[in-house]
C-alpha cells in the first residue's frame, strides 16, 4: 500500500543499525538515478539526449500535478496554465533586451521586461513562483465552496490563459509566441530539477503534511473532525503543485527555445493526466516513472505514425496511432490495475 | 477571544448547551435544548430515530451552526468556532457511520491526527499542543534531520495509542480491511489521538454482538479513566446506556423530554411514551 513505509521497514530489517540509511535511502536512490541518467545522457546522440531532457521536464510537471490531484485528491484540469505562466515569465526574464526588441514586432514588450535580463536559475524560480501565485489565486474561490467546482473552474482557467497568451501581445507576443529563448535547459539542469522535485514532493507526501492531504482526499468531513483546516491545506497543496508545474514550464521554454500558445493547450494537461493515472494517483515515484515511460513511448510511436520501411516490408503511416495506443493502454490499466502502477488510491468513477 | 461566562458558571461542568434551536428549512430538528454535562461523567443521549441526537453532536462539534442558542465549553462561548478549531480546544468525535481514512493504514490513520497547533487567540491554555507538529513543510520536503526525528516520534506515539486500544497487531493494515468492530475501535482511537477533553461517540455499539458490546462498555470506562475524559454517548442499546452512563438525556422530536440518572429515566412516563412501550 505505502511503498515508502514498506521499503523503509525492509531496510530497517536488513540494516538495523544504520540510521543514516533508514533516513536517507530515498535521497541516495534518487542521486544514483540522477547520476546514471546524466551518464547515459552524455553518451548518446542528441536525439536521445533531448528525449531524456524532455522526460525530465515531464517528470517535474507530472509529480507537481500529482501532488494536488493524487495526494490531496483535488481534481484540477489546468496544469497547462501553470506551465504556460512559468514558461512565459521565465523566458521573458532570460531573453536579452535586444532579442526581445527583435521578437516583439507587433507591440514593444511591456515596461519592466524590456530591460531586465536575469540568470537562468533565478528566472526559473520566479517563473515557478508566478505559477504558484496564480494557483493560489485560483484556489481561494475554488476551495471556499464545497464540492467538485475545482475541475470546472480550473478547466476554464486553462482556456482563459490560452486566450490571454494569444491576446496580451505586449507580454506574450500573441500567436507568434516568443522566439530566440536561450537554450539553457541542459541535461544537468533538467535532471537536477527533476531529482529535486521528486525528492522534495516524495518526502513531503510521506510526511505529516502528506498524511493530512491524503486524509482530506479520503474523507473531508472526518479530516475536519480531527482538527484539519481543510481549506488551508487544499490551498497549500494546490499552490505548491502550481510551483513545480511552473518550474517545469520554465525549463520547457528553455528547451524548446520557441514557445507559443499552442504549446500550452489542454493537450498538455491531457498528457499529464494520462501520466499520473498510469503512475498511480498519490504516488510521486510512480508518476515520475510513468512520465519517463510516456515520453519515450510517445517518441517511439511517432516512428509508426510516419510509416516504416524495413527491407521489403512497408508499414504505411498511421496518423493518430499514438492516441489510440494510449487510450487502449489506459482502458487496460483501469480494468487490471485501477490504482495505477504504484498508486495508493483506487480511481473510481463516483 | 473574550471569556463569556454563563452566570453563574459552575466549574464542574465542561459543556453547556443554552437554548439550542436548529431548523432545516421547515423542519425544526432541535427545539430549545438546554442541558449541562459534568466534567468526567459518561453522559448518555438517547431517543427514537430522527430525534435529533446526531444533529446535536453536529452542533457541539461545529458542523452545524445553531439557528439560535449558544454552546459553552469549559466556560468559553464556542458557538462561533469552526469545526476544526473545536478539535484543537479538546472536542473530538466519532461518526454514526464510521468515517475512517479508508485507503490509509491503521497507523497512518492515527498519525494524521497529531498535527496540532496552538490556537493563538485562546492564549497559553493550549501550549501543550505546541510541540506536536514542530517541523515546517519545507523541512519535510528537504528531509532535514528534524523531520525524521519527529516522524519516528509520531510513529512511537501512534503505536502506543494503538497498544492501548489493542490494535497494535494491525498497524499496517489498510483501515478499510479491518473487521467492523475494529474499525469502530480505530475511530475511537483516532478521536483519542486529538487529546480531547470531551469525547462524543455516536452509536459506538451499532452492529456489535452482545459480547462485543459488553467489551465496549469496559473499554469506554477504561478510556474515560485513563485519559481523564468526559464522554457523551449516543446509543440505542439500552443495556449499554443504562450500564455505563451516569446521566442520561432523552430527546424526542428535537425536544429534551427527560434528564436524569438511569433509574429516573427508566421510570419516566414521557420517556416510556416516546418509546411506545419499547422495553427499556
Ligand atoms: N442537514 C440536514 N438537512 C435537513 N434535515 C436534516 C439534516 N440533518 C438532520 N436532519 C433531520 O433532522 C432530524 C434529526 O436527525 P438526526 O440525524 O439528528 O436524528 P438521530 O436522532 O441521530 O436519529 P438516528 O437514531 O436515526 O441516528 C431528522 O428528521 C433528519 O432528517
Ligand atoms: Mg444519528
Amino acid at each position: 500500500m505505502n511503498w515508502y513505509l514498506r521499503i523503509r521497514k525492509l531496510i530497517q530489517k536488513k540494516f538495523p543499525n544504520n540510521k543514516f540509511l533508514h533516513r536517507y535511502f530515498g535521497l541516495i536512490a534518487f542521486i544514483i538515478v540522477g547520476i546514471i541518467s546524466l551518464f547515459i545522457g552524455n553518451h548518446v546522440n542528441e536525439f536521445w539526449q533531448r528525449l531524456i531532457i524532455l522526460s525530465a521536464i515531464y517528470v517535474i510537471m507530472a509529480v507537481g500535478y500529482n501532488f494536488s490531484n493524487g495526494v490531496a485528491g483535488q481534481f484540477s484540469l489546468d496544469p497547462n496554465a501553470y506551465a504556460a505562466i512559468g514558461a512565459y515569465v521565465a523566458a521573458l526574464l532570460t531573453m536579452s533586451p535586444e532579442t526581445k526588441e527583435n521578437v516583439f514586432i507587433l507591440e514593444p514588450v511591456m515596461k519592466p521586461f524590456d530591460k531586465i535580463q536575469l540568470p537562468f536559475l533565478i528566472a526559473t524560480l520566479i517563473g515557478g513562483l508566478a505559477a504558484a501565485f496564480s494557483a493560489f489565486l485560483i484556489g481561494i474561490p475554488s476551495f471556499r465552496v464545497r464540492g467538485d467546482y475545482l475541475a470546472i473552474i480550473t478547466f476554464g482557467f486553462g482556456e482563459i490563459i490560452n486566450v490571454i497568451a494569444n491576446n496580451l501581445v505586449s507580454l506574450t507576443n500573441g500567436a507568434l509566441g516568443l522566439k530566440g529563448i536561450p537554450e539553457y535547459t541542459t541535461l544537468a539542469w533538467a535532471i537536477g530539477w527533476a531529482i529535486f522535485s521528486v525528492f522534495f514532493l516524495w518526502h513531503l507526501t510521506n510526511s505529516q503534511v502528506g498524511r493530512i492531504l491524503k486524509s482530506i482526499r479520503e474523507d473531508e468531513i472526518a479530516a475536519e473532525a480531527t482538527g484539519i483546516n481543510v481549506f488551508r491545506w487544499k490551498l497549500f497543496a494546490f499552490t505548491l503543485s502550481g510551483f513545480f508545474i511552473g518550474i517545469g514550464g520554465a525549463l520547457f521554454a528553455h528547451y524548446l527555445t520557441t514557445i507559443s500558445p499552442q504549446v500550452f493547450t489542454f493537450f498538455l494537461t491531457f498528457n499529464l493526466l494520462i501520466i499520473i493515472l498510469i503512475g498511480g494517483l498519490g504516488s510521486i515515484v510512480g508518476s515520475a516513472i510513468a512520465a519517463v515511460l510516456f515520453t519515450f513511448a510517445f517518441e517511439i510511436l511517432r516512428v509508426f505514425e510516419e510509416g516504416i520501411h524495413i527491407g521489403h516490408i512497408n508499414i504505411p503511416p498511421i496518423p493518430g496511432l499514438r492516441m489510440v495506443v494510449f487510450a487502449i493502454l489506459l482502458i487496460a490499466l483501469m480494468i487490471f490495475r485501477p490504482q495505477g502502477l504504484f498508486g495508493d488510491k483506487e480511481v473510481s468513477i463516483k | 477571544m473574550e471569556k463569556i461566562y454563563v452566570d453563574p458558571l459552575d466549574p464542574h461542568y465542561i459543556l453547556e448547551l443554552d437554548h439550542i434551536w436548529i431548523k432545516f428549512g421547515g423542519l425544526i430538528a432541535l427545539k430549545d435544548v438546554t442541558f449541562k454535562v459534568k466534567k468526567g461523567e459518561i453522559f448518555g443521549l438517547i431517543g427514537p430515530n430522527g430525534a435529533g441526537k446526531t444533529t446535536l453532536f453536529n452542533i457541539i462539534t461545529g458542523v452545524y451552526r445553531p439557528t439560535s442558542g449558544k454552546v459553552f465549553f469549559d466556560g468559553d462561548d464556542i458557538t462561533d468556532l469552526k469545526a476544526y478549531e473545536r478539535v484543537w480546544i479538546g472536542i473530538s468525535r466519532t461518526f454514526q457511520n464510521i468515517r475512517l481514512f479508508k485507503n490509509l493504514t491503521v497507523l497512518e490513520n492515527i498519525m494524521t491526527v497529531f498535527h496540532f497547533k496552538k490556537l493563538q487567540k485562546w492564549g497559553p491554555f493550549f501550549v501543550k499542543f505546541l510541540d506536536i507538529f514542530p517541523y515546517k513543510w519545507w523541512e519535510a520536503g528537504l528531509a532535514l534531520p528534524k523531520f525524521f526525528k519527529f516522524e519516528e516520534k509520531l510513529e512511537e506515539y501512534a503505536l502506543e495509542l494503538l497498544k492501548i486500544v489493542g490494535l497494535e497487531d494491525y498497524w499496517d493494515w489498510k483501515a478499510s480491511s479491518l473487521p467492523y468492530g475494529k474499525q469502530r475501535k480505530l475511530e475511537i482511537a483516532r478521536a483519542l489521538a486529538t487529546n480531547p477533553k470531551l469525547l462524543l461517540l455516536d452509536e459506538p455499539a451499532a452492529g456489535m454482538n452482545p459480547q462485543e458490546t459488553s467489551e465496549l462498555m469496559e473499554f469506554i470506562r477504561k478510556i474515560r479513566d485513563e485519559f481523564n475524559l468526559t464522554i457523551i454517548l449516543i446509543e440505542h442499546d439500552m443495556k449499554l446506556v443504562m450500564g455505563v452512563c451516569e446521566t442520561i438525556a432523552v430527546l424526542d422530536h428535537g425536544e429534551l423530554i427527560a434528564l436524569g440518572k438511569p433509574e429516573e429515566i427508566k421510570n419516566n412516563k414521557r420517556v416510556i411514551e416516546a418509546y411506545l412501550g419499547e422495553a427499556i
